[in-house]
């Protein structure tokens, strides 16, 4: 047997792996009431036949495993980010704090409401905040996501237009949108007409939105600022227009971030936008969720807020559940309350002043890259830009070389890659959004690479074929992982190791 | 800001390399009628001293189990530096109701706080997303061991959510609108999924399904309405009302009509002792894993589990998907799969709207049975149901207090109350002994205003037990 060197390079197998029958890292109570015989109990129908292939493993596995793999991952604490749409910014630990305090985290939401007083207050606080920041009527805080929000704003612009007899079925949706917003429309049984952008400018013109209004539309969904980076100019007309014919203006604020105390969605005509908790307000993304998607509403929308909303009366909040217009449940319990609570504690941080400052920084970071990247990379839209900034693969693809293959190499300069290929209108598209939250010395270091690898793009272009070259796993065959689907741990037939 | 690193000297250079003048002009592509020119009116911004005073503000106007018995103007916990005087501790709510209480390990709390889990995003970048992918890898096993399923996607917002997308499932794999659906089904679960099938048109129908005297789903109910129209039978074990439900039977019976068996378990922790649902015949397993990964958050986030059976269900299945696969040097590495199944690539035609998973409640749920392994499971489990046996037996000799339904149960049963006001019984033993002694159900469904539900847990001493018969023999007097 060869050992293999690995030095901190170590690689981890599942924990599965690692177990011994009849081992455990549990610590339990030793039963203080009268034991119970279970046959007796139960038919034996109910009856477990076989226990669960649990790992079988110590507690000091247990950390050890997990906190190796932890050290697998590129994160907001370890390196820059620049994830386009996902706005990854630093996470602040006051936050962690608040959401481990037991005096929430302890809570159960069927205590009788006068045990859940401190929690529903912060709820309606988070609420007149977020309504603040929108130019809203009301704001729901139950969606658990950026893609549940939109569903519950669908829900409510259909039972809008079902209250008023209308049976409106299309969605005008431009090329440039998330694909959540065509996947809720589909949920909520409308159909998803997609809407050209203009290739020149990268925003919606309001010919292209006349020309496709009837009375059929129900609603415009729009991102704004667009996954371009580019703010929707024509955004006000453009409102107007689709209510004049009787729809409604949904609006996806995945990129709200960029407009904090310069643009308010509700009061130029935005029926419904949804928060994303974790990009704007900075709630950690745990690996892929959970955030938060609440919901703000135009008064055109309210009576249609799903169930429960907290109301305040006198010094009392209480949880409305008879709203007999409303459409319903989307989940179960209040919402994703330690998110809420997060955000709450970013919003109290920063204050007005404060959020317009972090949308001033991120869009200044974000143009400062765009000035850089155009020497480097071709950028479609190079004139201005919001929170993010688009390039393309153009100039690398006559070397044989695309985007991919320019994100893998990033990681080797210790960068976490852009978004790749989306916004979709751009072909091989690379999104870089860099937060208010990155200095700008991190910035240089940023362009540095990216220069370094164009360079590399010419004289050597297998290094970037063949990156990453320093991420512990060498690109992945994603092609296989599909066509051969292995989607769980089974125990290896034959090991290789006694 | 602390979290701003900009100096005024950067921004000026800055802003000259862009050649803007200002910050403001940054924001000129803004068109006047739609640039906001107030003030935003929003609280002034507080240092972290302030926070954590006004944290406690707030956290001293809710009641967990360290100021129970205290009145309502207890601690806020340790955290904030107060002291916690274990002794003096009021019993822990004796609330389920979907979302049970579990004694959950300090190493969950300590490896799922890792900056590098929860700073991270979606692994779409694998390779530097092993940990993440890894770690669903590792979840996804686990659920379908759970569940006694082929497949596990890697995690969906809720329980709640998870059943209305196994509806949605169930749809497409049968091409049938209907559901039949147990009435032992949490209530807040049926209106979900009447939400998210409120959008698909006339067609749909959700039907509830009788029950019979011993609370559980009526097989000759059951048979009396399933058709060729029908995609599937939904039915809940443990119920929300604490009764098991043998699926086998009523598995079987959909399953002559083609229609598929969708089962939901709010408590998976019942699993330890209760037959694998998939084992039992259920096509599309989904439940509530909260209990199990952390304390009960005041609802959420928790984290939805979706398994499913059959060569089918793979494509049909919502969210997303870890697999494995090898690095170009033949290293074992994990990535996301099978994407065409998803609003990002497949947009209108997509399986599900959904564009993320719990990642981080699904990290911590896998931490935690990797303690446990299959031996605590079990052991954690039968402490549930001795302990919840015991106050059973305890409550049902109270004079006045009757089982609303005979045995078997797991961890929670409901009981008739005397006088038939269960919500006022809970009023009055909350104020006037520091027990929350369930839920009241009258709240979900006026016939059983009579109605408590009592959850017990491992977290629940002997003496917090007698202390909850004690509360409830005096206040029904």
């Amino acid at each position: 047997m060869s050992q293999p060197l690995s030095g901190l390079l170590h690689h981890e197998r599942p924990i599965f792996a690692y177990g011994h029958p009849g081992r455990s890292g549990a610590s339990l109570p030793a039963c203080d009431v009268p034991a119970v015989d279970l046959q007796a109990l139960w038919p034996a129908a109910l009856l477990r036949d076989q226990p669960p292939a649990l790992p079988e493993v110590s507690e000091p596995q247990v950390v050890r495993h997990y906190t190796r793999l932890s050290q697998w991952n590129m994160s907001i604490d370890t390196a820059m980010y620049p994830l386009g749409s996902c706005t990854m910014k630093y996470n602040p630990r006051i936050a962690d704090l608040a959401a481990g305090l037991p005096a929430f985290a302890d809570l159960h939401p069927y205590q009788p409401e006068e045990q859940l007083q401190g929690a529903l207050l912060l709820l309606h606080e988070l609420e007149q905040m977020l309504k603040a920041l929108g130019g809203f009527s009301r704001v729901t805080l139950q969606p658990a996501a950026g893609a549940h929000g939109e569903l519950c704003g669908l829900m409510m612009i259909r039972a809008y237009h079902a209250d008023r007899g209308q049976a409106r079925r299309k969605v005008l949706i431009p090329d440039t949108a998330h694909g959540t917003n065509p996947a809720t429309c589909t949920l909520n049984g409308f159909t998803a007409l997609e809407l050209p952008t203009s290739a020149e400018r990268g925003v919606l013109e309001p010919e292209t939105v006349r020309a496709a209004l009837d009375d059929e539309v129900a609603a415009l969904m729009i991102t704004n600022p667009n996954t371009l980076g580019l703010f929707e100019t024509h955004i006000v007309e453009i409102a107007e227009m689709v209510h004049r014919a009787g729809g409604l203006v949904y609006m996806d604020g995945a990129n709200f971030n960029a407009v904090m105390g310069k643009f308010r969605p509700g009061d130029i005509g935005v029926d419904a936008m949804h928060f994303n908790l974790h990009k704007t307000f900075a709630t950690p993304h745990g690996g892929g969720g959970p955030g938060a998607g609440p919901v703000g509403v135009s008064a055109a929308l309210e009576p249609f807020l799903p169930i429960p909303t907290v109301e305040r009366v006198g010094e009392r909040l209480r949880l409305d559940y008879d709203r007999p217009r409303s459409i319903g449940r989307l989940r179960s319990f209040w919402g994703n309350f330690l998110v809420l609570l997060r955000a709450w504690v970013y919003l109290r941080e920063h204050g007005a002043e404060g959020l317009s400052r972090v949308s001033e920084l991120a869009v200044l970071n974000a143009n400062y890259l765009r000035v850089q990247l155009r020497a480097l990379l071709h950028v479609p839209h190079p004139q201005h830009c919001m929170h993010e900034v688009v390039a393309s693969d153009r100039d690398l693809r006559p070397l044989g070389l695309s985007t991919v293959d320019l994100a893998k190499r990033l990681i080797d300069y210790g960068f976490h890659p852009p978004t790749v290929y989306f916004p979709l209108v751009v072909p091989g598209a690379l999104m870089v959004e860099p937060t208010e939250t990155e200095a700008p010395e991190t910035l240089d270091a940023f362009v540095a690479a990216l220069a370094a690898i164009v360079e590399e793009a010419h004289s050597s272009p297998d290094l970037l074929r063949s990156a990453p070259h320093l991420a512990g796993v060498g690109r992945l065959d994603e092609a296989r992982a599909a066509r051969k689907p292995r989607l769980r741990y089974r125990p290896d037939p034959d090991p290789e190791t006694p | 800001m602390r979290d701003l690193p900009h100096t005024e000297q950067q921004i000026s250079a800055m802003l000259q390399a862009i050649g803007v003048p200002d910050l403001e002009a940054l924001f000129d592509v803004i068109p006047e009628a739609a640039r906001f020119r107030g003030t935003l009116d929003l609280p002034p911004a507080l240092s972290e001293p302030e926070l954590r005073r006004e944290l406690q503000r707030l956290g001293r106007r809710n009641t967990v189990s360290s100021t129970l018995g205290r009145g309502a103007s207890g601690a806020t916990g340790g955290a904030l530096g107060n002291q916690r005087e274990a002794d003096d501790e009021g019993p822990l709510p004796f609330i389920g109701a979907g979302l049970p209480r579990h004694a959950i390990p300090a190493a969950v709390d300590s490896l799922a706080a890792r900056g590098e889990f929860a700073t991270a995003y979606t692994p779409y970048q694998a390779e530097v997303s092993q940990g993440t992918l890894a770690a669903i890898f590792e979840f996804q096993t686990i659920v379908c061991e759970l569940f006694g399923s082929d497949y596990a996607n890697a995690s969906m917002y809720d329980g709640a959510s998870a059943a209305a997308e196994a509806l949605l499932m169930a749809r497409r794999l049968t091409g049938r609108p209907r559901a039949l659906i147990s009435a032992g089904i949490h209530p807040e679960y049926l209106q979900t999924c009447r939400s998210y099938l409120s959008g698909l048109g006339d067609d749909v129908a959700l039907e509830s399904l009788p029950s019979n005297a011993a609370g559980a789903t009526d097989l000759d109910g059951l048979q009396a309405r399933l058709a060729r129209d029908v995609a599937c039978v939904v039915i809940q074990t443990p119920s929300f009302f604490g009764v098991l439900e043998d699926l086998i039977p009523l598995a079987k019976a959909a399953h002559d009509h083609c229609a598929l068996l969708v089962a939901l378990c709010t408590e998976p922790l019942a699993l330890g002792l209760l037959q694998a649902p998939g084992r039992a015949g259920a096509d599309i397993v989904v439940g509530e894993g909260l209990g199990l990964a952390g304390p009960p958050s005041c609802g959420g986030p928790g984290v939805g589990l979706f398994g499913a059976s059959g060569a089918k269900a793979l494509r049909q299945l919502p969210g997303r998907l870890v697999g494995e696969t090898v690095d170009v040097h033949g290293r074992t590495g994990y990535v996301l799969t099978l994407s065409t199944r998803e609003q990002h690539i497949r947009r209108a035609k997509a399986t599900s709207n959904i564009c993320t998973n719990h990642g981080l409640i699904a990290l911590r749920f896998t931490i935690h049975l990797a303690l446990l392994g299959p031996q605590g499971l079990r052991r954690l489990a039968q402490l549930n149901l001795a302990k919840a046996v015991y106050a059973q037996r305890a409550i049902a000799a109270l004079p006045g207090f009757a089982m609303r339904f005979p045995a078997p149960f797991f961890n929670e049963f409901a009981v008739r109350v005397p006088g038939g006001d269960a919500a006022a019984l809970v009023a009055y033993a909350s104020d006037q002994h520091g027990v929350v002694p369930g839920v009241a159900l009258g709240a979900f469904d006026e016939r059983e205003r009579a109605t408590l539900l009592v959850g017990i847990s491992d977290l629940h001493r002997r003496q917090d037990i007698d202390r909850l018969v004690a509360a409830l023999r005096e206040a029904s007097r």
